[in-house]
């Protein structure tokens, strides 16, 4: 295989790994307070859409993604008052979460644009543009005749839209808010034995709700790059389960900020690997495109149940905290 | 005069039709232990979550220090100077003993310069109140009594003035207890006013100035220690006359029953938590396993109960046990002759949300006597738990009703009914008197002689010494997931005991049995 | 003392919680520039007031039963089956090869051998998410998630590189033959002289559909096994006390759950297409989540929960027909009922027992 084929691949790995750290950040953030959401899907879907409405609407990204981050908060909002404030199954109330963004994206996309389900595509300054990075090659030709130093900066480290630096710099952001912030220590401590949060003097409800919330902004960005960024429309289902795999990543990364950053730049490596090679042979057999589709899937599965051991879950998660005397 | 430290007037708190306290008026003098006494569910606790600000009061007034207070939260609480140490503590497992110090008291939103303060303060009270702990330590590597330890810490760490502590001796050794109340006296010393919440007359009378008698929600009488006697106060707490004794026949043992060979018991982690431990058992005796909780007599009863696995030779009426296969586990012990009353009957003995007649076959729900066909014969189930509900007095004697919806005692009886009925070869039993109203202890104690004089070999498990003393024929004592040695009731004494409890081996070799 | 009477807590508290899951998607349909009450008036027409309407509507009910009790089973030891629509794409593709490659001689023999099919492959694809939870304590919420894209790409793969006859543009498998095919209730019930069911899907596994119902409630309430269900469901540690098995139960409930959620197949493939075509499950395992939720777990509840919701497919299907409200209505009042009756169970429930215990009180106080 070529070099420059090996480097496109994993330029496009950083591309499809980005909504998938920050979904599995956002994630971090609510587990690591007790809060099971296997809502992200649905936030991230929810946030596509609006995110593509918005830009297309307005023709500014940045208007586009804070409505994506409005449309994801109101879910986790939802989330929050059914798993907080009503004490009910976390996981259902995630179930009904994806179920009801699959929906309304549809019926409000169809209502809006009339297109099927989907939104008009976008263009300049409704998308998120690539970001030249100085001295960065930009032209095909130019890459594929520079030398391999080269081939790396210009096409693997630069011409990425912002939110991929953006969720590359919330990783050591997320690591020193968890373990080196007050905030981070009651975080932690409301995922473990909410009891000991709430006899110390701190609410744990008001607790959870921000862990859910930055949750919510996180699964925001996560859609509004997808439907802005990585695509230039909004589509029906087009989260296509990356909500389930950054879950599957978090519970790799063993709830840890730098280990969600490996776990999901894998799984976009499985992903880029499944775009770029379609179809092809290994010994004279042709390994059928359905399965490079379901490799990702098929991996997740693999890797939750042999390579994780025991991954031992904030102690607190998916318990509705009641008071006990 | 002084103000009281605490004062409480007229405090009254329902949860739904269960009036919890009623009326309670209080007045505790700073600089005083102050002990609080009751039975299980006499209110003593949802008194103490009023004044730590966990439940509201209906009605009511608090004055601390003179001042009229409210508590709406434990936030409130602890601005008005009181710290708690819960009967389970409130520690995040995890974390080191120092951000749990800190955990809610942090100055500014950066952790480093506050875990520095805490580091000092935590060396200056260490000092000062003989509290000394690892501050680096993890909490889920330290012992129970060190725990507690950071629990006071914690409190003091907030500047709190007065200290409540429930229960606080559940979990220590006799010495570790001693420690505890050396502690409490240093800080009495110091000003500090502390209730402490128990139901363990001996406590009371070894350390507090006043006590207080909770009974049915009902604050029944307040006295000075020096003027009252234990059995006074136990009869205030029930109110009647009650036996502080067992009335038992001597012991007529027969052949052995049970035989342990080097029993070991690795937990999840891999630790050891038995750690080769042998004993004997015969018919008609009962032998009491004492110890502190955690220190493997858990592990004892359920591998013997088929809930764990382990190593060893375990034989039951000379036949060999499955430890490891495919026959270790609950169904296969009951086939063998083995009852189990478990230690915690609502995670492990009860289905909670299962009504009685449905827990009355649990375990035993594969016995053909209970099938029709393919299916279970509900109606002979039915039937079969009407008896076992008016024979062991469960009240209210309705098969129906759901089992959370019993009183503990009554769950407890549930469960005694369905292991004792089965006539078994062996009884374990864990515990079996946690958590239970004093009425129904005798009751269950009672059950326990006759079966054993019916002949049949119980191994009994309690972290109760008294209890433990007045039933048991002879007793064991187990430390660190060893035997430490076995004594004979009536040639040792709760002294004794305690030193083996805390894995001291006394060299007096008197009481033991030969 | 129980807080509310049982009768409450079976019909109250479902009946409540749809009533907000409606009053919201009136909202909804509000909002997209409908008429809410038109739109009912329409569905009502469409599914309920012709003999056709019953047909469609009662055929999607046959899927809901399948799917809701398979969801329900699985409940009852705590585990949560998202998988039933995989495990239903699985066992089309059993019904297919059943009826292809079997040469049956009646109908009656085929609905047996294609149940039989249909049970086995959707059993099959949830026994590795139910190993996998049992043994490494894989998350089944996730793998079964996985288990229905990974189903999706199989079923790709068979349709496009096996079963597809050649020449064939579309991703689907032949006809099956004649003789495999089911009685509709058109042919059953229908005669010259009062022509019912027109066209419609019904077919005779409606009454699969009813004893599978019936099989549930045995199980689960009547033998050892279910018994053993629900002990787990309630207390793992209690369940390893008395010495049941959590990983022959997390293994058991969850090929039954499978094998209930594949006999939708039944219905779809045989009973409905007649041959296997790439979307025949139409999300049908889903909505068995808001099914099961909603029935509390019984069968009879299911039973009412899935008529609902076919009435709501039908009628969704006749909205975005006449009108300008797509078919995903339906999703969204599916989310809505899971909500409500799944995840806000105690906002509806406390004001009702709180009600329940003032009339109690007052009632005593007379």
């Amino acid at each position: 295989m070529e070099f420059l084929t090996i480097i496109q691949v994993l330029d496009s790995t950083m591309r499809l790994a980005t909504p998938l750290l920050l979904a599995c950040l956002a994630g971090l953030y609510s587990e690591r307070a007790g809060i099971f959401d296997i809502g992200l899907e649905g936030k991230m879907l929810a946030a596509a859409l609006f995110s593509a409405a918005v830009a297309f609407a307005t023709g500014n990204v940045w208007l586009g993604m804070l409505a994506g981050i409005g449309a994801s908060l109101a879910l986790s909002l939802i989330h929050g008052v059914a798993s907080i404030t009503f004490r009910g199954n976390q996981l259902i109330s995630g179930v009904a979460i994806n179920f009801l963004a699959s929906g309304l994206t549809v019926l409000i996309a169809q209502d809006w644009f009339a297109q099927g389900g989907r939104t008009p595509s976008l263009s300049g300054a409704a998308r998120f543009e690539p970001v030249t990075l100085p001295g960065a090659l930009t032209r095909v030709r130019d890459i594929a005749e520079a030398g391999p130093v080269m081939q790396i900066y210009s096409e693997l480290i630069s011409g990425h839209t912002i939110v991929v630096y953006l969720s590359l710099l919330l990783v050591p952001l997320t690591w020193w808010a968890l373990f080196r912030t007050r905030f981070g220590l009651r975080l932690r401590a409301v995922g473990e034995n909410p009891a000991a949060v709430d006899t110390a003097g701190i609410s744990v409800v008001r607790l959870r709700f921000a862990a859910v919330m930055i949750c919510g902004i996180l699964c925001g960005i996560a859609g509004a790059y997808l439907a802005t960024a990585l695509q230039a429309q909004f589509v029906k289902e087009m989260t296509a389960g990356r909500g389930f795999i950054a879950l599957a990543a978090l519970i790799f990364a063993k709830w840890r900020p730098w280990h969600a950053l490996w776990a999901c730049l894998l799984f976009g490596l499985l992903q880029a690997i499944a775009v770029r090679f379609q179809s092809f042979d290994i010994a004279g057999v042709t390994i059928p495109v359905q399965f490079m589709e379901a490799l990702p899937y098929i991996l997740t599965v693999v890797i939750l149940a042999g390579f994780v051991g025991k991954a031992i879950p904030p102690r607190a998660g998916g318990e509705p905290y009641v008071k006990e005397r | 005069m002084t103000e009281p430290a605490i004062e409480l007037n007229g405090i009254s708190k329902s949860f739904g039709p269960v009036e919890a306290n009623k009326d309670i008026s209080i007045r505790v003098m700073p600089g005083t232990i102050h002990g609080i006494i009751g039975e299980n569910g006499a209110g003593k606790s949802t008194l103490m979550s009023i004044l730590f600000g966990f439940y509201k009061a209906d009605r009511g007034e608090i004055f601390i220090h003179g001042q009229k207070t409210e508590i709406p939260d434990s936030q409130a609480a602890i601005a008005a100077g009181i710290g708690m140490v819960f009967q389970h503590f409130k520690l995040v497992e995890n974390f080191t003993v120092l951000e749990n110090v800190i955990l809610g008291a942090e100055d500014g939103g950066l952790l480093r310069p506050s875990l520095a303060k805490a580091r000092k303060t935590l060396k200056e009270l260490a000092e000062e109140y003989e509290l000394h702990v690892d501050p680096d330590a993890l909490i889920q590597d330290i012992g129970v009594g060190r725990q507690q330890r950071v629990e006071i810490l914690k409190a003091l760490y907030r500047k709190a003035d007065i200290l409540i502590l429930d229960e606080p001796t559940g979990v220590l050794t006799p010495a570790e207890a001693d420690q505890l109340f050396r502690i409490l006296g240093r800080l009495r010393e110091e000003g500090k006013t502390i209730l402490l919440i128990t139901h363990k007359l001996r406590e009371i009378m070894e350390i507090t100035d006043t006590v207080s008698v909770m009974r049915r929600g009902q604050m029944t009488a307040t006295v000075k220690t020096a003027e009252t006697s234990p059995e006074h106060l136990a009869e205030l707490m029930v109110g009647r006359k009650v036996l502080l004794r067992v009335d038992k026949k001597p012991a007529e043992p027969k052949d052995t029953v049970l035989e342990v060979q080097d029993l070991r018991v690795r937990d999840g982690k891999g630790v050891e938590r038995l750690k080769g431990v042998s004993l004997t058992l015969r018919a008609g005796e009962i032998l009491g396993i004492a110890g502190v909780s955690g220190n493997g007599q858990s592990e004892l009863l359920e591998v013997l109960g088929g809930m764990q696995t382990g190593t060893g030779h375990v034989r039951v009426n000379g036949q060999e046990i499955d430890l490891t296969g495919r026959f270790s586990d609950g169904q296969s012990r009951r086939a063998r002759g083995i009852a189990h009353v478990p230690e915690d009957r609502q995670r492990e003995g009860l289905i909670m949300e299962f009504s009685a007649w449905e827990n009355t076959v649990f375990g035993y729900h594969r016995d053909p006597a209970f099938q029709r066909g393919p299916f279970m014969d509900n109606a002979k189930i039915i039937e079969d738990a009407k008896g076992k509900i008016e024979r062991f007095d469960v009240r209210p004697p309705d098969p129906k009703l759901t089992a959370k919806n019993f009183s503990g005692g009554n769950q407890q009886k549930l469960v005694l009914a369905r292991e004792m009925e089965r006539n078994p070869d062996l009884l374990l039993i864990g515990q079996p008197t946690r958590g239970v109203d004093i009425g129904a202890i005798e009751f269950i104690h009672q059950q326990i002689i006759a079966l054993r004089d019916a002949g049949k070999a119980i191994l009994l498990v309690s972290v109760e010494l008294e209890e433990i003393l007045s039933l048991s024929d002879r007793i064991a004592v187990m430390f660190d997931g060893q035997i430490m040695g076995e004594r004979l009731p009536d040639r040792t004494d709760e002294k004794e005991l305690g030193m083996m409890m805390a894995g001291m081996s006394t060299n007096d070799t008197d009481g033991a049995v030969a | 003392m129980e807080k509310m009477p049982k009768w409450a807590d079976a019909t109250l508290v479902p009946l409540i919680s749809l009533l907000l899951a409606a009053l919201l998607s009136a909202l909804v349909i509000l909002a997209i520039g409908e008429d809410p009450v038109a739109a009912l008036k329409l569905m009502v027409d469409g599914a309920l007031m012709r003999s056709s309407g019953w047909g469609y509507t009662l055929y999607y009910a046959t899927n809901f039963i399948f799917t809701g009790l398979a969801v329900s089973v699985a409940f009852h030891a705590r585990l949560f089956n998202i998988g039933g629509e995989g495990q239903a794409m699985l066992a089309g593709l059993g019904v297919a090869l059943c009826c292809l490659y079997i040469p049956w001689p009646h109908w009656s023999l085929a609905l047996l051998g294609a149940c039989l099919f249909a049970g086995l492959f959707g059993a099959a694809w949830a026994l590795i998410p139910a190993y996998l939870q049992a043994k490494r304590g894989s998350h089944i919420v996730i793998t079964t998630i996985m288990f229905n894209y990974i189903a999706f790409s199989v079923l790709g793969y068979m349709l496009v590189n096996v079963l597809r006859p050649a020449r064939a543009m579309e991703p689907a498998s032949p006809r099956f033959p004649e003789a495999t095919n089911l009685p509709t209730f058109e042919d059953m019930f229908s005669t010259a002289a009062a022509p019912l069911f027109k066209s419609a899907p019904v077919n005779v596994s409606f009454f699969v559909a009813l004893a599978a119902c019936v099989f549930v409630y045995l199980l689960i309430w009547r033998t050892k096994l279910g018994y053993e269900i629900r002990h787990f469901g309630f207390s793992e540690t209690a369940a390893n006390y008395a010495g049941t098995s959590g990983v022959r139960i997390t293994v058991v409930a969850m090929l039954i759950s499978g094998a209930l959620a594949g006999l939708m197949a039944v219905n779809t493939t045989q009973g409905e297409a007649e041959r296997l075509i790439l979307n025949s499950t139409e999300g049908a395992g889903f909505i068995g989540i808001a099914v099961a939720l909603m029935g509390r777990n019984h069968p009879v509840g299911v039973l009412l929960a899935a008529l609902l919701f076919g009435f709501l497919y039908q009628g969704g299907a006749e909205l975005a027909l006449w009108t300008n409200i797509p078919r995903e209505l339906i999703t969204v009042i599916q989310a809505l009922v899971i909500l409500f009756t799944g995840a806000l169970d105690h906002m509806v429930r406390a004001p009702l027992e709180r009600v329940f215990l003032a009339m109690r009180s007052k009632k005593e106080a007379l």
